[in-house]
């Protein structure tokens, strides 16, 4: 193993998500105003509406499947009866669905975001950083499915997944990485460095997906008293009361 | 009984000349940011017109309110909560900037700038949306005063659901103006269509707010407010509404739109109002009962009992006694003048109308008769049809009886307070019996609705001074006052937030 498998599979990742998760905080803690969708809709609905609920529910489907690759090992999958062959033709099935719908969404969101006048207007740098990030990580996503699972065969459940898992347990296993193919190799870091980026971006939004919206009662009404908003008090102008928030 | 609080407001339409001084008023208090520059929460619409947004009324289009379902249960109209959040990545039923209008600005540097020429430089209109050159084709009031004729006039959502025959009739045309605002309703629809639960009710006032901090940009509550009166502000990416002024309100004074209006028409208080009933009223099965039903929700402060109840609830006495001096719970109940917009959307809005009778005086006046005389206005009112008509789908869901009382007791009271100040000896009291009030009754609405002192038409109790630190308004910070924010640059904005490479707005920067 050599200095750069150490700073790529090791070094890199860690830092990138300290730099995720830190910056998540930071971002939730002092900006809960720029915490949004930052949504154009109101800009330009023709090409959103077909659009962005393919890239959205095509990328739902791609996490849920990277959930189950990465984090199920082959001892668990194999324990309920389902051979490598089930599972390699269903992962590359649904695989393909959700990856087209994401690519055709993405593609469809990029064209817009490009050549609709009034949506590229608001485009800011950290937009385009972003868009970048993620159409590499979609890319070269798309390009191991295609190539690692269809033409060539190279078992990530083998490779990539357990150095994944061996991240979150300090059981590391750079040469993993350093075996796996290139283009696992490039989807591999044009990942860690989304996930480095993403605080940053309108990404945040992932994170307050409104699910608690289903049962939640449907009219919230709140007192002035505690009506300061997320706000925390300043430090030096606390209540006299002692009353925690 | 559960009592609770609201400030609710009043409008006189007979009064508004369509001048947009509140609009403008608003505009330059709230709105006058890049990201709200084609939002007003004050606007003044002509009616018959499309109003605005262009045909916002038109819920089988626009999807706003609620809707009932055979079983008694109320619904979001565009839809439950799954389907509200199965949408979530594209609204179906979003207005787009052109049914509101584009914002311009002009070029005004082309003015000075210039090179010296035969002809006087132009400064054009701008897109503020694409930066590009435009034509200007719409605007929140194109159709002010009935510009641009039949043609978008009979567009109105309202009156096409008016019969053949009175959109013929239309033709010898008659108009009034509309101000709205924020209902800042019982049974809020913007409220209940936010996934993030950003948007709220204050317990202790009503006031319907945004929380700015906790609104993610899902553009739900768009869709949901039948009265459009939600904006999104394409900017910072969140919903911002009509306050209601609630920084001035807590220190007891009227809002903007109110304190500026030069006709007086505003009408400012408190009710109490039984919270418990809400959805109960929201829910009765045949519209034309939600009229009353919204009445009846309204309690009367001098209820004894209500006043118990308004104790035990932790209502101060100060508020209690505002809520009796209260002139919107005269209007609704006592003078029965006051209706609400729309009831059928079963949001309980909680801004009412005094219904023009204006329109009414005005055909008899042009007949040749005399148009304040009671007994013309009487039959008036009976036989013309379409001020009645399209005034009971603005205000009573299609029933055209609680439009005629509330104009009978306006004619009434301009009939019979004309005998008293010609100096009549003996004015007739039998115009007041007939329209079932007593001729107390009439000098007091009278006084109410055409003399009222500043005192009178706003009574506000101001927050309790004892909670002052507690404020908003007072406070040494309010969550707007962000950049991007309506009070950006106010005294909280040093404070909390650290701006660093964030891909949101600033004043200044060129997105």
């Amino acid at each position: 193993m050599n200095t750069i498998d150490l700073v790529l599979w090791v070094i890199a990742p860690y830092t990138c998500i300290a730099v995720f998760a830190v910056g998540h905080y930071w971002r939730y803690r002092y900006d809960q105003f720029g915490w949004t969708t930052l949504s154009s809709q109101l800009r330009e609905s023709r090409l959103l509406r077909w659009g962005s609920p393919l890239f959205h529910f095509g990328i739902l489907a791609v996490i849920g499947g990277h959930v189950v690759g990465l984090f199920i090992p082959k001892s668990w999958t194999a324990a309920v009866g389902i051979t490598d062959e089930m599972y390699h033709v269903g992962a590359v099935g649904m695989g393909l669905v959700a990856g087209v719908a994401t690519v055709t969404g993405l593609v469809l969101l990029i064209i817009r975001r490009r050549l609709v006048g009034p949506v590229f207007r608001v485009t800011s740098r950290m937009d385009k950083a972003m868009y970048l990030a993620l159409g590499l990580v979609i890319l070269t996503g798309m390009i191991n499915t295609v190539h690692g699972n269809i033409i060539g065969h190279y078992d990530y459940r083998d490779g990539v997944a357990v150095w994944m898992r061996g991240l979150f347990v300090f059981d590391l296993h750079p040469e993993l990485m350093a075996k796996a193919p290139l283009s696992f190799q490039a989807h591999t870091v044009a990942a860690y460095l989304l996930f480095a980026l993403w605080p940053f971006t309108r990404l945040v939004h992932v994170f307050s997906a409104p699910v608690a919206y289903l049962w939640r009662p449907y009219l919230p009404y709140r007192s002035r008293d505690t009506g300061f908003g997320g706000r925390r008090e300043r430090r030096g102008w606390e209540r006299i009361d002692g009353s925690t928030r | 009984m559960r009592v609770m609080a609201q400030m609710a407001m009043v409008m006189n339409l007979d009064k508004c000349i369509g001048c947009h001084t509140c609009s403008v008023t608003c505009k330059q208090t709230w709105t006058n940011r890049a990201g709200m520059e084609y939002a007003w929460f004050n606007n003044v619409e002509t009616r018959p017109g499309q109003g605005y947004p262009r045909t916002y009324e038109d819920q089988e289009k626009w999807k706003g309110g609620w809707t009932r379902h055979p079983n008694g249960r109320l619904s979001l109209k565009a839809g439950g909560r799954l389907k509200n959040l199965a949408t979530i990545f594209a609204n179906p039923v979003m207005p787009s900037i052109q049914d509101y209008y584009e914002p311009w600005t002009y070029d005004y540097r082309m003015l000075t700038n210039a090179p010296l020429q035969e002809h006087t430089p132009v400064a054009r209109p701008k897109s503020l949306i694409s930066g590009k050159d435009m034509r200007i084709t719409w605007s929140a009031n194109w159709d002010d005063n009935l510009a641009g004729g039949p043609e978008l006039a009979t567009q109105d959502p309202v009156l096409r659901k008016m019969s053949e025959k009175v959109k013929l009739e239309f033709e010898q045309s008659f108009m009034f103006y509309l101000p709205r605002i924020c209902e800042h309703c019982l049974n809020p629809a913007c409220a209940a269509a936010c996934p993030s639960g950003a948007i709220y009710k204050r317990s202790e006032d009503g006031i319907v707010l945004v929380d700015q901090d906790k609104c993610r940009g899902w553009r739900k509550c768009v869709t949901a407010c039948p009265y459009k009166k939600i904006y999104f502000n394409h900017k910072t990416g969140k919903a911002e509404k009509c306050t209601f002024c609630y920084p001035r309100i807590e220190v007891g004074m009227p809002t903007v739109c109110s304190e500026t209006c030069v006709g007086r028409l505003r009408y400012l208080g408190l009710v109490f109002y039984d919270a418990d009933k809400v959805l109960e009223a929201a829910s009765v099965e045949d519209e034309h009962d939600l009229l009353d039903a919204q009445r009846d929700l309204v309690l009367d402060p001098n209820d004894p009992e209500v006043v118990r109840a308004a104790e035990s609830e932790g209502i101060s006495r100060d508020w209690i006694e505002a809520a009796q001096r209260s002139p919107i719970w005269q209007l609704i109940h006592r003078f029965r003048v006051a209706l609400p917009l729309h009831p059928e959307y079963r949001t309980m809005p909680m801004v009412w109308y005094v219904p023009p009778l204006s329109p009414v005086v005005d055909s008899v006046a042009q007949t040749g008769f005399d148009g304040e005389d009671g007994d013309n206005l009487f039959a008036a009112i009976e036989s013309l049809r379409i001020p009645v008509e399209y005034l009971a789908e603005l205000f009573t869901a299609g029933d055209p009886a609680p439009v005629t009382e509330a104009l009978r007791r306006l004619a009434a009271m301009r009939s019979y307070m004309r005998d008293v100040n010609l100096g009549r000896e003996n004015p007739d009291a039998s115009v007041a019996e007939a329209v079932g009030m007593s001729v107390e009754d009439v000098h007091d609405m009278h006084r109410l609705l055409a003399l009222a002192k500043y005192e009178d038409r706003y009574v506000i109790p101001a927050a309790h001074t004892e909670q002052a630190h507690r404020l908003e308004a007072i406070a040494t910070g309010c969550s707007l006052d962000g950049e991007g924010g309506p009070g950006m640059g106010g005294p909280g904005s040093s404070g909390g937030k650290v701006g660093l490479g964030m891909p949101r707005l600033r004043p200044g920067s060129k997105r």
